[in-house]
Order: structure tokens, then C-alpha cells, then sequence
């Protein structure tokens, strides 16, 4: 799960990271009385998206008077934001922080993230801050520093004044900067984050500032953390995705036009693929898990069937302890319901497969039945092309 | 000799009297040797009562003390999933097989600390277990889809590996053991351990290896295998279509900051000599053409 910068900044501030001060507002007007409040002569205007890059989109901006306040966060609230991380058709912008306007003197990178191969969380200090970090990943690896924090000890002063000199931290500044990158690491451990980043890391003002900041959290643990879940902003999530995790189904839509509906994510990823290497396109990833019922496959398919660009749908189930009558039966009901207007191409192997078929066979609708993975795609990338629910497949393969 | 589990093992289920650990018990103890293998069952709030003759105990150290269990297979729910790893670990069994799907990783990577320098190996989380064919069945995969061979298994993901199962099948090749190493982040036994008991093993003649994107497991093994492997391995991994940024289903499977990708993976492995295909229909036939 993500949430906005602002709330990253309620949540550090809590654990002793120092950042500028700033209100949260939803207009035009309480981004003009937020700068009065905060007070003094220059103010931050930031577009509240979870998507980073946006800097360069246009997303934070400086502004020297009350008036320009106004005037940015007017233009700011009524654009779509188009990042790196957007895609083109952008993010429409809800929500701003304004924050007060400091004097920068340095600007460093602070990253932390779970590293699998040590099994640690690991903190990440640049000297580069204020770019993007995957470039000096690539070009300058040796000016990323890391410490591989024990669980039981966190992480220790010494370690922490070691990383902080490294990357040109200015003396008079490690001592605060010791506490605040401690105070990253307990929000980090203490909040089940699963990512963590302060870029930039600023001294300014005779402080060392969070300029910036990103929390992800692992959603494994959220049901310890009912306070973060509230925090959620549905606007900034795909409402395909969200609808989808209701049923409890992992669902990501993708651009192309054949509908994937399959148990498993090692499979469904491998049924992608499969469709891609036979000329064809995935509409979407889409997990149905191990215990889906007829319930949960007829929501599955309303979910794919929302996709205008759909042209096929391909059922790919390995049933182990799912039973293939049980997905049959789902697959039946959700084709009657949901009105299907595209060609359906389904395979089935594993427990109960042949009462499966049969029921398939014996409901009377028109769906294309394969024997593996391959037959399967191979059918349903056709059956994508013609573009007909009535299609009889053509190629070598038997049908 | 089969790798990590065979008709000797002797199995206790942490978590026996939950829905899960039931079904899947019962299914275990039907196939092969499982009668004689799984003997013991625990709950510390039903000491003494059975499940099916199966007795269940308090703790994991009692039931080893009891029956000599040497191995168990856990269905407990998320939030006590960790706590009932490091029980296991504390009483020293040989080998601990963790299903449970939704552990948070923060309990995952002080349960892999504490696991630090004891003697206890774990498989998974979030895995289907391990199945040494026509012996014994620890874990969640359909026991009937398998029959005793030569080849071994080991992926990430469950239906996929046994999608992987049942094309070696096809091909009349048998399996020696299957292990799903599970789709999380942190977790016990990687691709490299289970690879450096295949290559032990007497019993298996090539390896099967299932990746998926995310992380550097595979690429590990590869460099592994380049330099030790005195057998055949070939490979698939998932995900050549999985946007970056996206979690795909498993809590592990993510290319983040342009890591992990597919792509990179089969390269590297195919630049380690090992035989890789793009189509996962193809990988029992890529496995019999090593042999």
C-alpha cells in the first residue's frame, strides 16, 4: 500500500524526522490561507499524487507570494500529472501540500528497502540527491552506500555516523542526522513499511530536513496497522484493481486484448507469456487463487468483460486442490450471467478434469476447449483476431 | 535417496486443527507412506486429543520427544505463522515446511535471523511443500499428478510447478522430489539450496527449474551451477510480460528499480549454460532433450 508524502511526513515527524512545515489542503483558497498560516515569504506548492517524478512533471513549484500560491495551486488542481511513473494519460491531481520555503544548502539521497539476499533491511545514502536514484544506481554505483540493519539491534549510532560521513554530511550535522536516519529505520521496522525514501535529504537553515518523502507498506501486514489503512486514497489507485482485491482476486489490467483468467500467479504470468509468444496480447494479470468458487469467477469475468479493447478470454486452471467441476461450474454461471461477447477458450487439467469437460460440453454454450497451455493460446490468439464468438478454430492444432 | 524427505521422515502438523491443516493432512497421511509418516499433530490449547488417531501435543518439542517427529509442515494463519517457525526452529527439527501465504516480512526476516547458525532448513513460505513421488507428500500439491523418477523440481509458484509436473509426465519422466521454495520475498531455501541437493543426490539425473521475476535467486543459482553442477538443468521463468512496479500476484514476484526482470534472468542462465525456453508448454520436452 502507498500513501501521500504529506502523510509519509505526519508518520516520520512522530518518529523525530525533522521536516518543513507544511499543511495538507484540497483547493485554491486553503492553499492561500495554509501559506498565510505557515507564514514567512516563499512556499512550496507540491501535487499530492502517489506516482513519483514530480518535479519534472510540473507537480512542485515555488512560489514567492500569497497571489502565486493561489495562481499554482489553481493550475496544479486542474491538470492531469504526467510522470515516469504515470504513463501518459497522467494523474489528475486532488490533493496539495503546501509547505514552508527553506534555504538549501545540500541536497542527499536516503533509501530503504527489504534486500532478499541478506534478508535485512538495508539503508541507501547518496551524496546525489535530489535525482533520480536508479540513474546513480547505473552510471555511479560506488556513490550509493548501504548498511544491512540487524532486526535485534536496529540500527546503530555507529553505523549511522559512518554512512552519514560518507556521503559528505557536513560535521556539524551528524549528530542530527545520526538521530533522524535511527528515527527512518524504527518508522520503517515499526510501520511494516517496504519502502522508505527521502529524496531529497536536505541540510538547510541549520537543519537536516526531509524534503521529501515515500512510504510503501507490506500489505501482509496491514491488519496491524488499521491507522495506515485509513490513509488510503482510492482515487489514486486503478478502480479495476481496488473492485478486483474486494473479491479478494489479484487482478492488473495491461494493454492488450486477451483476457487471462487463471489459478495461480506463477501460471497466470506463464499464460502471458505463452500469449504473447503466439502474436497475441494479455488484457490483464489475473490471479483467481486457490479457493475460488463460482462466485469469485463470475466476478472475474465481469472484471475483464469491464475492458472495452476485450476480444478473447482464456481460462487456463491446473487444478490441484481446486477441483476442475468446481471452475467448470464457475465458468458456466459467469458465461449465462454475464452475457459473454467475446470468444471463450478454456483449459482444464488436474483433479476432476474429465467431469469438468463434460460440463463444459453439456452447458450448450459456444466455448472453445484446448488440451494444454500451447493449443490453448495458440486458440485463443485466434480466436482474438476473428473476433467472433462463433469462431471455429482454423490452424493445425487439434480442436 | 530422494532429497530432504522420504518414507523415513516422520511429520507433525503445526496448526492441525484448523480447517487447512485438516484437509491437507488427511490428503498427506492417503498418499503412499503417509500413514506411517505422519504422526503427530499440535495445538497448545488441545493437548491429548487426536485428530483422526493422529495425537496432537501442546508444543513442537513435545511431540518430537513423543513420537520422534524430525520434520513439520505448518497451516497456521498469517499473524502466528513466524512464531510457530521459530518454535520449530528452538526444538531443532530437521526441516521445517511453512504453506502459510499473507506472513508479513518484517516477522519473516527476525524468524530468518533467528534461524542463523541452527541446524533447522525451511521451505517457504507461501509454498506448496515438497514431494518426493510414491513416498511421501508434505504440502498442498495434487499427490496423484506425480509418479517416482529421476528428474528434480524446483519453483516458486505452485500451479506452474505442477503444469511443469504433468509435462514431464506426458513425457513418461518421473520426478525424484518437487519443492515449491514458495513466492516471498524472505523466505528459507532458495533455488541454490535445493540445486546443491539435486546435484548430491544419486537419485536425480537433471533438474527442472522454475523462476518467476523478482529478486536475483536464479541468477545466483545459475552462477552456481556454471561452476559446481554435475547435471543437466534447464530452466523457465515467468513474467516476460509483467510490467515493472507491479506486484504479480505473489508478494516476491516484482521488477522493482528495473531489477528482477525476466529477461535478465534467462540470460544470465542461458549465459551459465543452462538450457532455457521462453514457452512454458515447452519445458518437460526442453528437459528431455538434456537427457
Amino acid at each position: 500500500m502507498k500513501i501521500h508524502e504529506y502523510q509519509a511526513k505526519e508518520i516520520l515527524r512522530k518518529f523525530g524526522v525533522a521536516t518543513p512545515k507544511g499543511i495538507a489542503c484540497f483547493s485554491a483558497d486553503e492553499a492561500v490561507d495554509a501559506a498565510r498560516q505557515l507564514g514567512g515569504d516563499a512556499w512550496v506548492v507540491k501535487a499530492q499524487i502517489y506516482a513519483g517524478g514530480r518535479g519534472k512533471g510540473g507537480g512542485v513549484k515555488v512560489a514567492r507570494s500569497l497571489q502565486e500560491v493561489g495562481q499554482r495551486a489553481g493550475e496544479m488542481l486542474n491538470m492531469r500529472l504526467v510522470t515516469h511513473q504515470t504513463g501518459p494519460e497522467g494523474q489528475p491531481v486532488h490533493r496539495l501540500y503546501i509547505e514552508q520555503g527553506v534555504h538549501i544548502e545540500n541536497e542527499f539521497y536516503i533509501g530503504m528497502v527489504v534486500e532478499r539476499r541478506q534478508q535485512r533491511v538495508c539503508l541507501m545514502a547518496s551524496s546525489e540527491g535530489g535525482v533520480d536514484i536508479e540513474t546513480v544506481a547505473a552510471e555511479t554505483p560506488e556513490k550509493i552506500h548501504k548498511v544491512f540493519i540487524d532486526p535485534i539491534s536496529g540500527l546503530r549510532e555507529q553505523e549511522a555516523k559512518d554512512v552519514a560521513e560518507k556521503i559528505g554530511i557536513p560535521e556539524q550535522y551528524l549528530p542530527q542526522t545520526v538521530l533522524l536516519l535511527q528515527g527512518l529505520y524504527r518508522a520503517f521496522d515499526e510501520c511494516d513499511a517496504s519502502l522508505l525514501e527521502i529524496n531529497p535529504l536536505a541540510t538547510a537553515d541549520k537543519q537536516v530536513l526531509a524534503l521529501d518523502a515515500k512510504m510503501n507498506f507490506d500489505d501482509n501486514a496491514l491488519f496491524r496497522h488499521p491507522d495506515i489503512v485509513a490513509l488510503r486514497d482510492l482515487d489514486e489507485e486503478d478502480p479495476v484493481e481496488v473492485e478486483a482485491s474486494k473479491h479478494e482476486l489479484s487482478y492488473i489490467p495491461l494493454d492488450g486484448d486477451i483476457g487471462c483468467l487463471v489459478n495461480g500467479a506463477g501460471l497466470a504470468m506463464a499464460t502471458m507469456d505463452i500469449i504473447k509468444l503466439y502474436g497475441g496480447n494479455p488484457a490483464n494479470f489475473l490471479d483467481v487463487g486457490g479457493g475460488a468458487t463460482a462466485e469469485k469467477v463470475t466476478e472475474a469475468f465481469k472484471l475483464m468483460l469491464r475492458n472495452p479493447k476485450l476480444k478473447a478470454i482464456l481460462v487456463n486452471i491446473f487444478g490441484g486442490i481446486m477441483k476442475c467441476d468446481v471452475i467448470a461450474q464457475g465458468v458456466v454461471a459467469a458465461a449465462r450471467e454475464v452475457q459473454l461477447v467475446v470468444p471463450l477458450v478454456v483449459r482444464l487439467e488436474g483433479t476432476n478434469v474429465d467431469i469438468g469437460k463434460k460440463i463444459l460440453v453439456d452447458s450448450g454454450l459456444t466455448i472453445i476447449s484446448a488440451e494444454n497451455m500451447a493449443d490453448a493460446a495458440q486458440k485463443a490468439v485466434h480466436a482474438a483476431r476473428s473476433g467472433s464468438a462463433n469462431f471455429t478454430c482454423q490452424c493445425q492444432c487439434p480442436s | 535417496m530422494s532429497i530432504l524427505i522420504n518414507r523415513n521422515s516422520r511429520v507433525m502438523t503445526q496448526g492441525i486443527t484448523g480447517k487447512t491443516g485438516q484437509f491437507h493432512t488427511r490428503m498427506c497421511r492417503d498418499y503412499a507412506n503417509g500413514k506411517q509418516c505422519f504422526v503427530a499433530g499440535i495445538n497448545p490449547r488441545k493437548p491429548g486429543e487426536d485428530f483422526d488417531g493422529i495425537p496432537v501435543f501442546a508444543s513442537v518439542k513435545e511431540a518430537k520427544q513423543q513420537t520422534g517427529a524430525n520434520v513439520s509442515v505448518i497451516y497456521v494463519p498469517p499473524p502466528f505463522a513466524a512464531a510457530a517457525i521459530d518454535e520449530a526452529v528452538e526444538a531443532d527439527l530437521d526441516l521445517v515446511i511453512c504453506i502459510t501465504e499473507g506472513i508479513p516480512v518484517r516477522d519473516m526476516i527476525r524468524t530468518r535471523y533467528k534461524m542463523q547458525g541452527r541446524k533447522t532448513r525451511l521451505i517457504g513460505p507461501n509454498c506448496p511443500g515438497i514431494i518426493t513421488p510414491d513416498e511421501l507428500k508434505i504440502g498442498i500439491m495434487p499427490g496423484y499428478i506425480h509418479k517416482k523418477g529421476r528428474i528434480g523440481v524446483v519453483s516458486r509458484s505452485g500451479t506452474l510447478t505442477y503444469e511443469a509436473v504433468a509435462q514431464l509426465m506426458a513425457l513418461g519422466l518421473g520426478q525424484s522430489t518437487c519443492i515449491g521454495i514458495g513466492g516471498d520475498p524472505v523466505n528459507g531455501l532458495k533455488h541454490l539450496d535445493v540445486m546443491r541437493l539435486f546435484n548430491d543426490d544419486d537419485e536425480t539425473d537433471a533438474v527442472l527449474m522454475v523462476g518467476e521475476i523478482g529478486g536475483s535467486d536464479e541468477e545466483d543459482c545459475a552462477r552456481w551451477i556454471k561452476d559446481n553442477m554435475r547435471k543437466p538443468v534447464v530452466g523457465f521463468i515467468a513474467g516476460v510480460t509483467a510490467p515493472p512496479g507491479k506486484r504479480m500476484g505473489h508478494a516476491g514476484a516484482i521488477i522493482s528499480g528495473g531489477k528482477g526482470t525476466a529477461q535478465e534472468k534467462l540470460d544470465t542462465m542461458e549465459a551459465c549454460g543452462i538450457k532455457v525456453t521462453h514457452n512454458p508448454a515447452e519445458m518437460g520436452k526442453l528437459l528431455k532433450s538434456v537427457l
